[in-house]
């Protein structure tokens, strides 16, 4: 079937199996592979994009249900030019990533966390956080990355 | 452009590809040509295989191929070796079954392969391996290792009498059971060390291609270490000649150990693309990977802790079983022995010690190396026991340990359990913790806590480690069938930019940058014109990998040694183009100085005429400015420290928050500060996990794996955890070259026993002296509940 | 086989779609049934998807009571200023369902139709006494969960709204699995003029009402009034995370909990 969306900004129109899941459709066939699929029980947040702004998991999202819709990957986030995101600055500035697996899903929460949270405590953000799962930072460096760029992208230094 | 040295914390080269989402792991990579494998895996714990059918599989859409056991064991393919055997104290060495790569004649554990489907597309052979009947006769599972020791238990391995793998043992019985006749008082301790599953965020692939034209392979797999694959794989399963086998390890997605053995599936799939003259790729879910990845811990002890009438120590004895799972995995008979057993010294003055370990097959996921390994078992065992001592003997747990601790002039400490620790300063650690942790306020925050009905403990555990592995010499003679150096090559281009390839492998750890810090420091080359080069065995020199917290210890070593390699090269140029004596030629800030005058030559010069070598020394000197080191440890580096956990359970619910964490940790020199750190964090998290919410539980009649999914095994989450406090205390090794001791495993080796000790000492009015990993509200509460019922019928 | 996908314009059409197809499923928010398919546990031949039928995401105070359309989305019961004025406890037990992603994405209705044993709406609709709307009837809630992944809808029918009353009182309280976070215990509890109802998920096989306590509270709506009371374990789930003996309990918790926290609240 043919779906017609937007995909990191730009219009796209796939044809594709009606079973054919978002994530495997970056993946396979948009060689977007920074969504990374880390689980099949739709619980690490590895495969997170953000839908019309909202993060969802594209593991457990169908294609054929984004008509009209606007998907944005993590390769969606920077600016074209190559400008990181100030979210993704964030990250990188308190060390908020180490294997790198978890942090597209985390960037794309962060991403929505802070534009409904400007002004977030650090407890709002542990709990918000409960879909993502990360081996490696022990989620320390991430809530102080997340922090850090929310008030960096409400223009809080 | 500068130089970025030894102990600042410049951000991560590696981040912004990870950033972006350019990273390049396995599953990322596509092939032209591609197929996909399948595995067809054991549905029972323990079943003998009698016909497999492939028929309906074979004339499934997209089907390609189907190869099981009987196929490999007609191209004589080998069994997945060990790398580490282990002698029991009788003298005979482990017994050591045939591990296949697909199962034959019988299976071992759930998730056992027993046949691969390829097709051309993921989702054609994961159809069609329904199709594949496989005629199973089921048996009885060994599940537990108490089971699986009893006369009448059924075989894993026919040829292995009652289960027993080796009956090891290190230390000294006599002079343990000496100190049992002194002792005024015997602690005395039954525990379990939870059976857990690493579960690194990516999952474990491999796609293996086949040049028939070169006659060549190329395997890219989510590997610690690519080289070590190569050698076993090509080696010692495959027959296939080291220089027609690539392995390459590229972006790989956490390890912690998992990604540290050689799998099945690499050698299968390896094989298949020889056959096929095609890529195949395979990439596990995520639910494959928890009945085919490699698991850790698993152990039951007993332990004894003698003391004299002040509460010093004067000997321990340790029992423990150790579970192997179904096979033997490339490490895992060293881990509860050689990498448990030396540890059990701790930081303490123990002046006798005997550990006795058997290694049991049964019905389960093999087990082998996971962060930590063998040394949180260690260190959960005796800080344990330290504290049931402290509960029975009155004395406070801080003093306890003070009168017990080695002291800083004391080091050189030689242990009784084979380990020399060269370095350290545990009380050190211990005041600085108790400075930052406030423990003076502790009893303040327990009286406040009480009035909100909730129990509050404090617990501590103070650490030593073993890593850096390893002294080549010394793992030779504990068994080790391999060589434990590292290996780096700088190579500075006649640009001066530096490559630098290194055999150890960077999945998550930071290596890009803190390997380029030391090469700047040393070279005074600026940061952003050096790249680190690793995983993969066409470009690398043969490098043993990442694992037993070693990059940095050892490979970062070689690398220092291969810099100064360089510097003396650069010396000889300089000092033919500075027409000096060689001795007279210093190297300091980048430069090239003839001693006592303003005559100097740059780095970039010396390399620029190291490639264009018209004014060269040439008839004494080779152009070019490459130079490679192998480093090989003279003993193990013993990081350490001091962990303060606080906890707080509500009585009628057993549910327990972790109020406060405290960390200081000696790791030796610190080459970058944030990294450390951020390695700390993630290991001290995956020691609470083990203490508070991760296990793998089999059911004990059928040998399933209840915990199979993230729906079932608890991963810790952001809200599970506290805000952590990490207070470093740096005493440098006294023998690497630049004092560093390494940090990847520190944290989960620490925190384990500090986490529980809390729980225990929350639970102290109840009169518990020990609560099981991991700590449920469940389980909580039924010790409550019973500690309650029991003093209800004692009054 | 290929799987039909098909987007229905009106609710009569989506039903008649499934009542043609061989094993046809209804799609709203898809947080149980496409990882289900995904695990390969469920293959149907066709997807219904409701998600874009017209009028059935709404929320809107009506004369006595509440009424939530079925394809609303957890994260917009959680954040209705309406829910939160009129059941804060509704609002609240919403925004703590699964994590921000599922919320986004499951339905009211989704989640009372599937049923999960541990789901926590299922546990709401109990409590107030609401009644499940379809595209043919209206279903008290007392009759409309039946047993494990078991309700009283027909194969093709469809749910378009759930009505809930207005408590003078609410709270829901649970115990989550550390793991899935789905209740291994949530016991919602509402008191109206005329009694207290109580219903328990995650304990059992499927949602239930507790006689003795709601009996308990209609006499005294305070803690204490449940001191005497103990839940009979033998019919209650037991697994890796909680024992039904540690279910039992845990009931009683907190009922305890949500009537003190359904005082203060008021």
């Amino acid at each position: 079937m043919k779906v017609s969306f937007t995909l990191n900004a730009k219009p796209v129109t796939v044809d594709v199996d009606p079973a054919t899941r978002l994530a495997d459709l970056l993946r396979e066939d948009m060689d977007l592979t920074g969504t990374h699929i880390g689980c099949d029980t739709s619980q690490c947040g590895a495969c997170l994009v953000l839908l019309d702004g909202e993060s969802v998991k594209s593991c457990t999202l169908l294609v054929a249900s984004l008509e009209g819709r606007g998907v944005t990957t993590v390769e969606g986030l920077a600016d074209p030019d190559g400008g990181l995101h100030p979210m993704q600055t964030a990250f990188r500035e308190n060390h908020g990533l180490q294997c790198g697996f978890c942090t597209p899903g985390m960037l794309i929460s962060a991403v929505d966390f802070a534009n409904r949270n400007p002004d977030p405590t650090e407890t709002e953000l542990r709990h918000w956080l409960e879909g993502n799962i990360c081996r490696c930072t022990g989620y320390q460096n991430i809530v102080k990355s997340i922090m850090a760029g929310t008030a960096a992208m409400h223009q809080r230094a | 452009m500068t130089a970025i040295g030894i102990g600042q914390a410049p951000k991560r080269k590696e981040d912004v590809r990870f950033l972006t989402g350019r990273g390049r792991y396995v599953s990322d990579i596509k092939l032209h040509n591609m197929a996909a494998a399948f595995f067809v895996r054991s549905p029972h714990a323990h079943a003998k295989i009698g016909a497999i059918d492939s028929s309906a599989a074979l004339e499934a859409e997209g089907v390609v191929a189907v190869f099981t056991g009987a196929d490999l064991e007609a191209a004589k393919v080998g069994g997945l070796p060990v790398g580490w055997g282990i002698t029991g104290s009788d003298g005979e060495p482990m017994k050591e079954p045939f591990y296949p790569v697909l199962a034959v004649g019988k299976v071992r554990h759930v998730g056992d392969p027993v046949a691969v489907v390829v097709a051309e597309t993921p989702e054609q052979a994961q159809a069609a391996a329904d199709l594949v009947m496989v005629d199973y006769e089921p048996l009885t599972p060994v599940v537990s290792m108490l089971d699986a020791l009893k006369p009448e238990a059924p075989l894993v391995h026919e040829d292995v009498p009652q289960n027993l793998c080796c009956d090891w043992a290190m230390g000294d019985e006599a002079a343990v059971e000496e100190a049992r006749q002194k002792a005024a008082h015997i602690a005395r301790i039954e525990l379990v060390n939870n059976r857990l599953i690493g579960n690194p965020m990516e999952p474990r692939a491999a796609i293996a291609e086949y040049d028939r034209a070169r006659d060549h392979y190329t395997l890219y797999t989510t590997s610690q270490f690519p080289h070590v694959v190569r050698f076993l794989m090509g080696g010692l399963v495959l027959n296939i000649p080291q220089h027609k086998l690539r392995v390459v390890a590229p972006d790989v997605g956490g390890g912690f150990g998992v990604k540290q053995f050689h799998y099945a599936e690499e050698a299968a799939l390896t094989f298949i693309a020889g056959k096929l003259c095609r890529p195949v790729k395979w990439v596990s879910e995520r639910s494959e990977g928890f009945v085919s990845d490699r698991q850790g811990r698993d152990h039951v002890t007993e332990a004894e802790l003698m003391l004299d009438e002040n509460g010093k120590f004067l000997g321990l004895w340790v029992s423990t079983l150790a579970n192997m799972g179904g096979y033997l995995s490339t490490f895992g008979p060293n881990i509860p022995t050689n990498l448990y057993a030396p540890l059990l010294s701790g930081v303490y003055k123990l002046p006798a010690i005997f550990c006795n370990v058997k290694v049991v097959f049964t019905n389960t996921l093999p087990v082998d190396a996971y962060r930590g390994a063998g040394r949180p078992e260690a260190t959960f065992v005796l800080e344990r026991l330290v504290d049931v001592a402290a509960i029975e003997t009155g004395i406070d747990k801080i003093e306890i340990r003070r009168r017990n601790m080695i002291s800083k002039e004391e080091y050189p400490y030689q242990t009784p359990v084979v380990v020399e620790y060269d370095s350290g300063d545990p009380m050190a650690c211990l005041d600085k913790a108790i400075e930052v942790a406030d423990i003076a306020g502790f009893e303040a925050r327990r009286t406040e806590a009480a009035r909100r009905g909730k129990y509050r403990g404090l617990g501590l555990s103070t650490y030593v480690e073993a890593c850096g592995l390893a002294p080549s010499r010394l793992a030779g003679q504990m068994g080790a069938r391999g060589g434990l150096y590292e290996s780096a090559t700088v190579r500075v281009h006649p640009t001066s930019h530096v490559s630098v390839m290194i055999g150890t492998h960077n999945h998550g750890q930071g290596h890009e940058t803190t390997f380029a810090q030391i090469v700047s420091e040393q070279l005074g080359v600026p940061f952003e014109d050096i790249d680190i080069v690793f995983g993969d065995t066409d470009r690398v020199q043969f490098g043993m990998g990442t694992y037993g917290s070693r990059s940095l210890v050892v490979g970062g070593a070689a690398l220092s040694k291969a810099g100064d390699k360089v510097i003396v090269k650069g010396r000889k140029i300089a000092a033919h183009l500075l027409e000096a004596s060689f001795e007279d030629i210093a190297f300091e800030k980048g430069e090239f100085k003839v001693a006592g005058t303003d005559r100097a030559k740059t780095f970039a010069e010396i390399a620029g005429a190291a490639y264009v070598p018209h004014d060269y020394p040439l008839e004494t000197l080779e152009p070019g400015l490459e130079e490679q080191a192998y480093y090989d440890p003279i003993n193990f580096t013993y990081p350490g420290g001091a962990h303060f956990c606080e906890v707080e359970i509500d009585p009628d619910s057993g549910e327990i928050e972790l109020c406060a964490y405290t960390a200081v940790d000696d790791v030796g020199t610190i080459i970058n500060p944030m990294i450390v750190e951020g390695q700390l964090h993630g290991g001290i998290v995956q020691g609470i996990g083990q203490a508070l919410f991760e296990h793998g539980i089999y059911d004990e009649e059928t040998g399933q794996l209840m915990s199979g999914s993230f729906m079932d095994y608890c991963m810790p989450r952001a809200d599970n955890l506290p805000s952590i406090t990490i207070s470093p205390q740096v005493t440098a090794c006294a023998h690497t070259p630049m004092g560093v001791k390494g940090c990847g495993e520190c944290g989960t080796i620490g925190s384990p026993a500090a986490v529980i000790n809390a729980v225990v000492d929350a639970l102290k009015p109840l009169g518990i002296t020990h609560v099981d990993m991991p700590a449920t509200p469940n389980r909580l509460w039924a010790i409550i509940r019973n500690a309650q019922s029991t003093s209800i019928a004692a009054e | 086989m290929t799987l039909a996908f098909h987007r229905p314009s009106s609710i009569a059409d989506a039903a008649k779609l499934l009542a043609g197809a061989e094993d046809g499923k209804f799609l709203a928010g898809g947080m149980t049934l496409l990882p289900t398919m995904r695990q390969r546990l469920a293959d149907p031949s066709d997807l219904v998807d409701l998600s874009s039928l017209p009028g059935l995401a709404m929320i809107e105070r009506t004369g006595d009571g509440l009424v939530i359309g079925a394809l609303t989305r957890h994260a917009d019961v959680a954040g209705s200023e309406v829910v939160k004025a009129a059941v804060p406890a509704l609002a609240a037990l919403a925004g703590r369902i699964g994590d921000p992603q599922v919320r986004y994405r499951g339905t009211i209705g989704g989640s009372i139709a599937n049923n999960d044993p541990a789901a926590d709406y299922p546990a709401a609709l109990l409590a107030l006494d609401a009644t499940v709307v379809t595209d043919r009837r209206e279903i008290a809630a007392d009759d409309f969960f039946l047993g494990t992944f078991e309700t009283a809808l027909e194969t093709d029918e469809i749910v378009t709204a759930v009505r809930f009353p207005i408590p003078l009182a609410a709270s829901y309280e649970k115990l989550r699995s550390p793991a899935s976070r789905y209740a291994l215990v949530g016991v919602f509890v509402a008191r109206f003029a005329d009694g207290v109802r109580v219903a328990v998920t995650g304990a059992g096989p499927c949602v239930f009402r507790s006689a003795d306590i709601e009996e308990a509270l209609a006499s005294a709506f305070e803690p204490s009034a449940l001191d005497r009371i103990s839940i009979d374990a033998s019919e209650l789930n037991s697994d890796l995370h909680a024992d039904a003996d540690y279910r039992a309990h845990m009931i009683m918790v907190l009922t305890k909990r949500a009537v003190a926290a359904a005082i203060a609240g008021h």
